[in-house]
C-alpha cells in the first residue's frame, strides 16, 4: 500500500467533480445563464443611456458576478454530504485542507471561470470598451476564485442545517464587500482614466489571504458539520 | 492560577460561576446606571456647545462609546469562541453565545445614533459613511453569527460551527474597515468625520470616558444575566441547575 | 462515574467468556498486564484499542467505558438494537466522531494525534453507500480506491466488480439505475481493492442477498487471515466468520 502523493490526491479529486459536472452540464450552465439574465434586467430597468450604463457596468456586472457564484456554492458540498461520499472523503490519507483546495478548485472551473470568459460580452452591452474591458476580466479573474475560497467556509458551515440555501447566502455576503469593492472598484477607476493596478495589487492580496486562511477554516467547519 | 489568594480555575466549571455571576450583575448593574447617568449629565449639560455643530454634536456621547463597545464585544465573542474551540470549553460557548446579542444591540445603537447625527450635519439621515457602511456590516455579521446558531438544532455543533464563523469574521472586520474607507474616498472625498472634532475639551473627554466604563459594566451585567439563562437552559436536566430555584430562574429571564 | 445512564456491556472473547470490564481502573491492569508480559511490543504491535470511551447525543448516554482491543486477525462485532450507539462507535473509531471521554489507540498512540497516518490505514464503509448516481460502478470504484491510495488499474476494478457479483453488463451503466443491493455491492467491493490493515464496516450486509454475504464473508476470513482486523457493527451474526470474533454488545 503506497500514501497517494498530495499533488495524485488534489488531481483526483479535481477530475472527478469535473467528470461529475460533465455528466450534469445543466447545473453549470445555469448559474451562467443566470449571470446573463440579471445583467441583463438592469438596462431595462435603468433605461438605456450610454452614459448611465457605463457608470453602473462594473458594479452591476461585479454584483451579477457574485450572486452566480454563490447560486452555485450549494453544490460544491452538499450532494457529496447527502450520499456519504464526503464522509469517506474525509478520511483520506491527506491533510483536509488539500481535500478543500481540489474541491474549491474544480468549484471555480465550472463556475467561475464562466464567469471570466463571458465577462467581456456583457461588458460591451454595459458600453464597456478597450482597457477597461480587459481590468473586468482580470479583476474577475483574481476575485472568483477568492469568492470560491469565501464561499465554501459558508457551505461547509451550513450542511445539512434547514434552510440553507438562504442562511448561505447571510453568512457570506458580508464577508464579499472588500472583494466587491476592490472588484468594481478596479473597473471603476480604470472607466475614470486613474488605472486599475492599485485595486488590482488589493485584489490580489485577498485572493492570497483566502487561499491561505480558508482552506483550514473549511477543514474545521466540515469536521464540525459531519461529527 | 491563583491571582490574590484566588483559584480562579475553580469559576471555569459551571457549578461554580452560576453563583458567582449572579453575585456580580447588581454590582455591575448599579455601576453601570451610575456611570451612564453621570457621563449623560455632564456630556448633555455641562460640555461646552460646538461651534461649528451646534447642540447636536452631543449625540456622539452615545456613538462613539457605543461604536466602540459593538467592536470591542465582536473581538472578545471571537475569542471566547477561539477559546472554546481550542479547549473544548463548553462554557467558553456560552460566553460567546452570551455575548453576540448585546454586541449587535451596541452595533445598532451606533448606526442609530450615527443616523441622528447624520441628519442635521449632513442633512440626510444615512450618508455612505466608511465608519458607518462598516458598522452596518458588522450587524450583518453579528446576525449571521446568531442565525447560524439558532439554525442548527445540535447545541455542540451549533457551538463550533458558529465559533468558526466569528473567528473567520473577525479576521474580515478590519479588511472590511480598510476596503470601506478605501472605496469612500474613491466616490466621495473625504467627508466630514464624526471623530475629528477640531479640540476635544477636557469635560468632553471625560463624559466620553465615562460613557464608555458604563457601557461596559452594562455589558458586564447583561451578558452575565444571559450567560446564567443559557446555563439553565443547557443543564436543566443535569443536577446541578435543579439547585437554583424556579425564582431564581424567573428572576434570571 | 456511575449515574444511572452509562450503557451496560458484555464483553466475549472467542471461546471463553471475559469477565465484563466496568471501569477504567480494571482497564489500566489489563495494560500494565500486557506491559509485563509482553513487553514495549505488547503495547505498540499494530492493534486498536479503546480507552474507557464514552459517548453522548444530546442529553442521551449512549455508552460509556467501553475497553476493547483488536488484534491482527480477529474481528470484532458491534452488536445491539438500533439506537444503541453502533453507528457512533463506529463514526468514533475512524475519527468522524471525537470521543467525549476515553481515547483509541492506534499501536499504542492516540489517533487524534495520527490523524491523516492512522486515515491511511483505515477502510470505512458507512451505511451510506458513499457512491456517486452519476457515475458507473467502474468510475465510482476507480475514484475511491485512488483517493484511498489503492490500486485502480481497470483489469483490477472490474476483477473486485465481478467477485461482488456484479455482471459486466452493469459495470458501465450509471449507478443510478441500479437496484438497493447492487448498490451497495459496489460500495463493498472496495474491500476487494483495499490494502488497508483495519477495516470498519456499518451493517455491511443490509439489502444483500445471500449470495453477495457469502461473498462478503468469505472476503471477510481471508482479510483476518492475512493478519488483518475488523470491527463490524451488524445484526446480522451468523454472516460473520466464525473463527476469531470477539463481540461488543451495546444496551444503551
Amino acid at each position: 500500500m503506497s500514501r497517494p502523493s498530495m499533488w495524485e490526491t488534489l488531481r483526483g479529486i479535481v477530475r472527478r467533480d469535473l467528470l461529475l459536472a460533465m455528466r450534469r452540464r445543466s447545473d453549470a450552465a445555469m448559474s451562467v445563464f443566470f449571470l446573463v439574465i440579471v445583467a441583463s434586467l438592469f438596462p431595462l430597468g435603468v433605461g438605456p443611456e450610454p452614459a448611465v450604463l457605463r457608470m453602473i457596468a462594473p458594479g452591476v456586472l461585479w454584483v451579477a458576478a457574485l450572486l452566480a457564484c454563490l447560486l452555485s456554492l450549494g453544490r460544491v458540498f452538499t450532494a457529496d454530504y447527502l450520499d456519504g461520499v464526503l464522509e469517506q472523503m474525509l478520511l483520506i490519507s491527506q491533510p483536509l485542507a488539500v481535500l478543500v483546495v481540489g474541491k474549491v478548485f474544480a468549484h471555480w472551473l465550472i463556475s467561475g471561470l464562466p464567469v471570466v470568459l463571458l465577462s467581456p460580452l456583457l461588458g460591451l452591452q454595459f458600453g464597456l470598451g478597450g482597457e477597461s474591458l480587459g481590468v473586468l476580466v482580470l479583476s474577475l479573474l483574481l476575485g472568483t476564485p477568492t469568492l470560491s475560497m469565501i464561499g465554501a467556509i459558508g457551505a461547509a458551515l451550513v450542511l445539512g442545517v434547514r434552510g440553507s440555501g438562504l442562511l448561505i447566502a447571510l453568512l457570506v455576503l458580508p464577508l464579499y464587500v472588500p472583494v466587491l469593492i476592490f472588484g468594481a472598484g478596479a473597473v471603476t477607476s480604470s472607466l475614470a482614466g486613474i488605472g486599475g493596478e492599485a485595486n488590482l495589487s488589493l485584489l490580489g492580496a485577498c485572493l492570497a489571504l483566502s487561499l491561505f486562511f480558508a482552506p483550514w477554516a473549511t477543514a474545521a467547519a466540515l469536521r464540525i458539520a459531519l461529527e | 492560577m491563583s491571582f490574590m489568594g484566588v483559584n480562579w480555575l475553580k469559576y471555569s466549571s459551571p457549578q461554580a460561576f452560576y453563583p458567582l455571576a449572579g453575585s456580580l450583575i447588581p454590582w455591575c448593574a448599579a455601576a453601570a446606571i451610575l456611570l451612564i447617568g453621570v457621563g449623560l449629565y455632564i456630556g448633555f449639560f455641562i460640555a461646552p456647545t460646538d461651534f461649528q455643530q451646534g447642540e447636536a454634536y452631543r449625540i456622539i456621547f452615545v456613538h462613539v462609546p457605543a461604536a466602540w463597545m459593538s467592536m470591542f464585544l465582536y473581538v472578545v465573542m471571537a475569542a471566547w469562541a477561539g477559546l472554546g474551540l481550542g479547549l473544548n470549553a463548553r462554557l467558553s460557548f456560552m460566553m460567546a453565545q452570551a455575548i453576540a446579542p448585546t454586541g449587535a444591540m451596541f452595533t445598532f445603537l451606533a448606526l442609530l445614533t450615527g443616523a441622528m447625527w447624520g441628519k442635521p450635519t449632513w442633512g440626510a439621515w444615512w450618508v455612505w459613511d466608511a465608519r458607518l457602511t462598516s458598522e452596518l456590516i458588522l450587524l450583518f455579521q453579528y446576525a449571521g453569527v446568531m442565525l447560524l446558531r439558532t439554525s442548527i438544532d445540535d447545541l455542540r455543533r451549533a457551538d463550533r460551527a458558529s465559533a468558526v464563523l466569528a473567528l473567520v469574521g473577525v479576521v474580515n472586520v478590519p479588511i472590511i474597515y480598510f476596503s470601506v474607507r478605501w472605496w469612500n474616498t474613491l466616490h466621495q472625498g473625504a467627508s466630514v468625520s464624526m471623530t475629528a472634532a477640531p479640540k476635544m475639551a477636557a469635560t468632553m473627554l471625560t463624559a466620553m470616558l465615562l460613557m464608555t466604563v458604563g457601557f461596559w459594566m452594562y455589558s458586564l451585567a447583561v451578558t452575565l444575566a444571559r450567560m446564567r439563562c443559557v446555563m439553565v437552559e443547557r443543564e436543566s436536566l443535569l443536577s446541578w441547575g435543579k439547585q437554583a430555584s424556579m425564582q431564581e430562574v424567573a428572576e434570571a429571564r | 462515574m456511575d449515574d444511572g445512564f452509562s450503557g451496560r456491556w458484555i464483553f466475549e472473547a472467542p471461546g471463553a467468556v471475559e469477565k465484563p470490564l466496568t471501569d477504567s481502573e480494571t482497564h489500566k491492569d489489563s495494560t500494565l498486564r500486557q506491559f509485563f508480559f509482553f513487553g514495549l511490543g505488547g503495547i505498540f504491535q499494530t492493534m486498536l484499542q479503546t480507552v474507557a470511551l464514552s459517548c453522548s447525543r444530546g442529553e442521551r448516554r449512549l455508552f460509556s467505558d467501553i475497553s476493547v482491543t483488536v488484534k491482527p486477525g480477529t474481528l470484532l462485532a458491534v452488536l445491539g438494537e438500533n439506537g444503541s450507539g453502533k453507528t457512533s462507535l463506529l463514526r468514533m473509531l475512524c475519527s468522524l466522531l471525537s470521543p467525549e471521554r476515553g481515547a483509541i489507540l492506534w499501536q499504542g498512540q492516540d489517533i487524534r494525534q495520527l490523524k491523516e497516518l492512522y486515515c491511511a490505514q483505515l477502510t470505512y464503509i458507512g451505511h451510506l453507500n458513499g457512491i456517486k448516481d452519476d457515475l458507473t460502478p467502474v468510475e465510482n470504484l476507480t475514484v475511491s480506491a485512488c483517493l484511498a491510495g489503492d490500486e485502480s488499474s481497470g483489469a483490477l476494478v472490474q476483477d473486485a466488480l465481478e467477485a461482488v457479483g456484479l455482471r459486466r453488463s452493469v459495470h458501465l451503466l450509471p449507478t443510478r439505475v441500479l437496484s438497493q443491493g447492487q448498490k451497495r455491492r459496489v460500495a463493498l467491493a472496495r474491500l476487494w481493492l483495499s490494502t488497508h490493515p483495519l477495516w470498519l464496516l456499518d451493517e455491511p450486509f443490509t439489502s444483500l442477498d445471500e449470495a453477495a454475504t457469502n461473498y462478503l464473508t468469505q472476503r471477510l476470513q481471508s482479510h483476518l487471515r492475512h493478519g488483518g482486523m475488523a470491527v463490524v457493527a451488524t445484526h446480522q451474526e451468523v454472516a460473520l466468520p466464525t473463527n476469531a470474533v470477539q463481540r461488543l454488545r451495546l444496551t444503551g
